[in-house]
């Protein structure tokens, strides 16, 4: 045990620690530098969903059934696996219409209904309570297992002022109201409170992961070494067996229960809505939230049932082990983390539930009333923000204190997880309203509103009554044989049904009869005007654009009124600011020149919903305004004006993105035309240079013989020889110039026939056998057996052998020169493959040799040539959809390689000019 | 993928996770049978909630625009 001092100092220290993370979050904000604008924060903010339930309950639960604590878990991540989508369509819904709370979506969605958003608001806050009392119920147990020697009993509470929970409770409000409520943001975000979240999330992971850690490794050997010990002890060793039945019903509606929770939660709304920073930060939160309760749950079982083999079942609270499994072993320091990661968790469920609820009192509840009254309301002048804030810290407190009286009236009956799960019912009723609402036009306020009467008043029957009966405040005797003895009324037997626990009997209740009177009534009656309009901007929220919205409002009003009226709740700096923002957008200079059309009141509405609700600020709007009711044609009317005006603007849109392509492709034309001039220049430049050195030459050495008579006759004629060399070399290069430039145009002519390459090869080599034999080079040639026979142009193909051959005989070295020249027929293709032993091609100029004018750098000479030789055979042979390279792979010498397929191709004309060519037969190998 | 693609297969892999972590499919893990060790139904729930994460993660992230 440790002492008390240490524990309510260390926890008043890290309490402190948070409020300083909230303020650097504020201040961030301030600056315009969030520090919460990122995916992963936004993940670990999601993790409130985590409370003092997943540190003591989970651990409790999976003590008592195993591994019926994870269904919890399991559906939030079912749920996230949808949130792509659901919650996107929330966020951009609550982002358009400035919904700041579940009542107020609520509301907005079927008329901007004030009853309704009371209803959500009232249901909420009943159902929320318990969930409080949890958390305050944690906490206290937790610090008796810390401060009191181990296995001592709760002490007694004696009076409520000697209470120390009480003044826990009020301590907490009282830094609740601190942290989110210095002042009234229209858009209800609290950046700081988001990044104290996310901060003590990874506090929770990592003290939980750390208990976890210590007992399977610390005082166990393994995970291996605990289920062999618990398979010991049979009481235990149950709790994987399966003597009972695997109740599969229950498992389904506790993991449905779950997943809706994780969304319809005042928590997890205003975290995951309310407080979304960006959009796009759902897709990786997505499964970053899942991963993260995949984490938390990794040890639970571990802990639960190391605590029952080292304490035995019976005597220690299963509830309290991640605490006294460390404090029982020497580790204080350890149980003093984990506390603190159950204090971490309990106090930032507490606050963020609180301020959710808070604002929707306020909003929802309070306002609609005051307004009404004269001294607040529609007549009056004065400044509310104040007002406001005073509305909203009072609710704090109270919600904090039923909270408490919860707790200490049926806290002590009902395991922690139990508790928690009734809150989870109470929330599920919201699922068809919300959902409904989201996905069907058809929903209506009455429908809605049958709905959740119906539901919650189930819930109440048939679970919270008898969660205070079984806690000893109301006789049993209705649960046990119903009201007034009537039998099929029993509460967790309704209608006779039975065999399921009273969860999932409740839920399959209230549920149902909700959902089912939501579609009944809703179709009994139809939508109102109201109603529609507000049915298409959220149903319809994806495909409304931003530029063209229907605006359903028509009347008059005056643009001093709405000031006046902005003003009187959102201060009258934040109403000049956003007039003159919006005198900005429309293009006029004065506030008093702006144009008071239905645009402007939208927009003025919608900003004060963010600050009031939406349907109190519907109410005042319509105070300041000269409205006309709008009926169904109206409606219809405005509609199809937007649709117009819509389709217009799409027009425009897709006219200037064929502008932007046809701009691109032009530019892109422009940029191949200007490469394609250059490599014109390019080639004309090479050409005269190559044709101006033997014409040098020529000229020169005609000079020399014209000057000099006298010149012997032996040097004439030498000059003689070199001259006509040069000419001969000359036109060549004047023949391949045209050649080239009659293949690359695509005029040259091709006289296809069907060619025997083993005779064109065997022919080629006879060829230049003689030039081969000076040299002393051994050409050795490799063919298949049989003809190999292809539909080409023999000539063209000759060309291709004679320049490769040629380029190996300036190449091979002066002595055991060799040069191999081989023929493989493989399956689609035929490769002949021509290498010589001479230094080689460096791999740097592999491709570049290919290119026009380009001669090899390597090898210290410079050959004679054209440069031209590879570049005419390149064509040739992608000419009939072949290729042509040097085979990087040869370690010594060099060696090219050309392929052709069997059914040449003339490039552009598929198979060629007349008959199909018949394929050669490949010889197996 | 389009954003539409992304829902579609986010929506199977939502209906395939539910059928296999309820009945009858979870009647596959849990009579209790004994795998590396450890009882079958906890190893194989914390697999399959993992495999789920991941296609989840896998596809979540490709999409991204």
């Amino acid at each position: 045990m440790l002492s008390a001092p240490l524990v309510v100092g260390a926890s008043f220290a890290y309490l402190l620690l948070l409020f300083a993370v909230a303020s650097l979050g504020d201040r961030r904000a301030a600056q315009g530098r969030s520090l919460i604008d990122n995916a992963w924060v936004y993940a670990l903010s999601m993790a409130v969903y985590c409370t003092a339930w997943t540190y003591f309950g989970s651990v409790g639960r999976a003590a008592t059934s195993g591994i019926w604590f994870l269904p919890i878990y399991l559906g939030p991540t079912l749920a996230m696996v949808l949130a792509w989508m659901v919650v996107r369509k929330m966020l951009r819904i609550a982002k358009s219409y400035r919904i700041t709370s579940i009542a107020d979506f609520i509301g907005s969605r079927y008329g901007k209904s004030p009853t309704l958003a009371s209803l959500v608001t009232l249901i909420t806050v009943v159902g929320i309570v318990p969930y409080i009392a949890l958390q305050l119920k944690a906490v206290s147990v937790g610090y008796a297992v810390m401060t009191g020697p181990a296995g001592q009993p709760l002490a007694q509470q004696g009076h409520w002022w000697n209470d120390s929970t009480l003044y826990f409770a009020v301590a907490l409000a009282a830094f609740t109201v601190v942290f989110g409520t210095r002042r009234l943001d229209a858009s209800e975000r609290h950046e700081g409170m988001v990044a104290a979240i996310a901060f003590e999330s990874v506090v929770k992971l990592l003290a939980f992961l750390a208990v976890g850690l210590f007992v399977t490794y610390g005082l166990f050997d393994g995970l291996t070494d605990i289920y062999t010990r618990v398979q010991a002890v049979p009481e235990l060793a149950q709790l994987f067996g399966n003597q009972a039945p695997f109740a599969y019903g229950q498992w389904f509606s506790l993991t449905l229960l779950a997943m809706l929770s994780v969304i319809l939660l005042p928590r997890q709304f205003q975290i995951m809505v309310v407080e979304n920073v960006n959009e796009n930060h759902l897709r990786r939160a997505a499964w970053v939230f899942p991963a993260y309760l995949l984490l938390i749950n990794l040890f639970v079982l571990p802990v639960a049932l190391g605590g029952l083999l080292l304490f035995g079942s019976g005597t220690m609270d299963p509830e309290a082990f991640v605490l006294s499994l460390p404090l029982a072993h020497g580790q204080p320091a350890l149980a003093l983390l984990a506390f603190l990661g159950g204090l971490s968790a309990a106090t930032g469920m507490v606050i963020v539930e609180t301020i959710a609820v808070s604002s929707m009192v306020c909003n929802d509840l309070v306002m609609p009333l005051l307004l009404r009254s004269r001294r607040f309301g529609l007549q009056a002048r004065g400044d509310l923000t104040r007002v406001l804030l005073v509305i909203r810290r009072t609710a704090i407190f109270l919600v904090m204190l039923l909270g408490y009286l919860y707790f200490h009236l049926a806290g002590e009956a009902y395991a922690l997880v139990s508790i928690g799960l009734i809150s989870f019912a109470a929330v599920a009723q919201f699922a068809p309203a919300l959902f409904g609402g989201m996905y069907w036009r058809g929903g209506t306020r009455d429908g809605a509103m049958a709905g959740l009467l119906l539901g919650f008043g189930l819930w109440i029957y048939t679970l919270m009554l008898p969660s205070i009966a079984k806690s000893g405040w109301l006789s049993t005797d209705f649960l046990l044989a119903g009201p007034w003895g009537i039998g099929w009324l029993k509460p967790e037997q309704l209608l006779g049904l039975s065999g399921m626990d009273n969860l999932t009997h409740s839920l399959f209740w209230s549920l149902s009869a909700n959902l089912a009177a939501y579609v009944a009534v809703s179709l009994w009656r139809g939508p109102t005007t109201a109603e529609t309009s507000q049915a298409l901007l959220f149903v319809e929220v994806f495909r409304r654009s931003k530029t063209v919205e229907p605006v359903f409002w028509r009347g008059r009003t005056r643009v001093q009124d709405l000031v006046a009226l902005t003003t009187r709740f959102m201060g009258a700096q934040r109403a000049q600011r956003l007039f003159l923002d919006y005198a900005q957008r429309t293009g006029v200079q004065r506030i008093d020149q702006i144009k008071p059309d239905p645009q402007l009141v939208r927009h003025i509405e919608v900003q004060l919903a963010g600050a009031i609700g939406s349907a109190s600020a519907r109410v005042m709007v319509a105070s300041v305004a000269d409205e006309d009711a709008l009926v169904l044609d109206d409606v219809l009317q405005i509609l199809d004006e937007a649709t117009q005006l819509r389709a217009h603007s799409i027009e425009l849109e897709e006219k200037s993105a064929s502008l932007e392509r046809a701009t691109t492709e032009l530019r892109a034309a422009n940029a191949q035309l200007k490469s394609l001039d250059r490599l014109k220049d390019d080639f004309m430049s090479s050409v005269t240079h190559e044709l101006r050195t033997p014409l040098t030459s020529i000229r020169a050495l005609a000079e020399l013989m014209a000057d000099d008579p006298q010149m012997p006759d032996g040097q004439r004629q030498q000059f003689m020889r070199i001259i006509v060399t040069e000419t001969e070399r000359l036109s060549r290069l004047v023949n391949q110039v045209l050649d080239l430039a009659k293949i690359e145009s695509g005029h040259a002519q091709w006289h296809n026939t069907d060619v025997d390459l083993t005779e064109l090869l065997k022919n080629a080599v006879k060829t230049t056998a003689e030039m081969f034999h000076e040299r002393g080079t051994e050409v050795r040639l490799v063919l298949p057996a049989q003809p190999v026979v292809l539909r080409a142009d023999p000539d063209r193909l000759t060309q291709v052998v004679l320049n490769l051959l040629s380029n190996a005989a300036k190449f091979v070295p002066a002595e055991h020169g060799r040069v191999d020249v081989d023929l493989t027929p493989l399956a689609d293709r035929v490769r002949v493959t021509i290498t010589d032993n001479g230094p080689g091609v460096p791999q740097s100029e592999q491709t570049l040799i290919f290119e026009k004018f380009h001669q090899g750098q390597g090898g210290g000479y410079r050959p004679q040539g054209t440069g031209l030789g590879l570049p005419i055979s390149r064509q040739i042979v992608e000419h009939f959809g072949g290729r042509i390279w040097v085979d990087a792979q040869t370690r010594s010498g060099a060696s090219f390689v050309f392929e052709l397929p069997w059914h040449t191709m003339e490039s552009g004309n598929p198979a060629g000019t007349g008959e199909n060519p018949t394929p050669g037969h490949p010889v197996p190998t | 993928m389009t954003r539409g693609q992304v829902a579609q297969k986010l929506l199977a892999l939502f209906c395939a996770a539910a059928m296999v972590l309820n009945y009858p499919l979870l009647s596959l893990w849990t009579p209790g049978s004994i795998v590396f060790g450890l009882p079958l139904l906890p190893v194989a729930l914390f697999a399959i909630w993992a495999l789920l994460i991941a296609a989840m993660a896998w596809l979540l992230e490709r999409s991204g625009d």
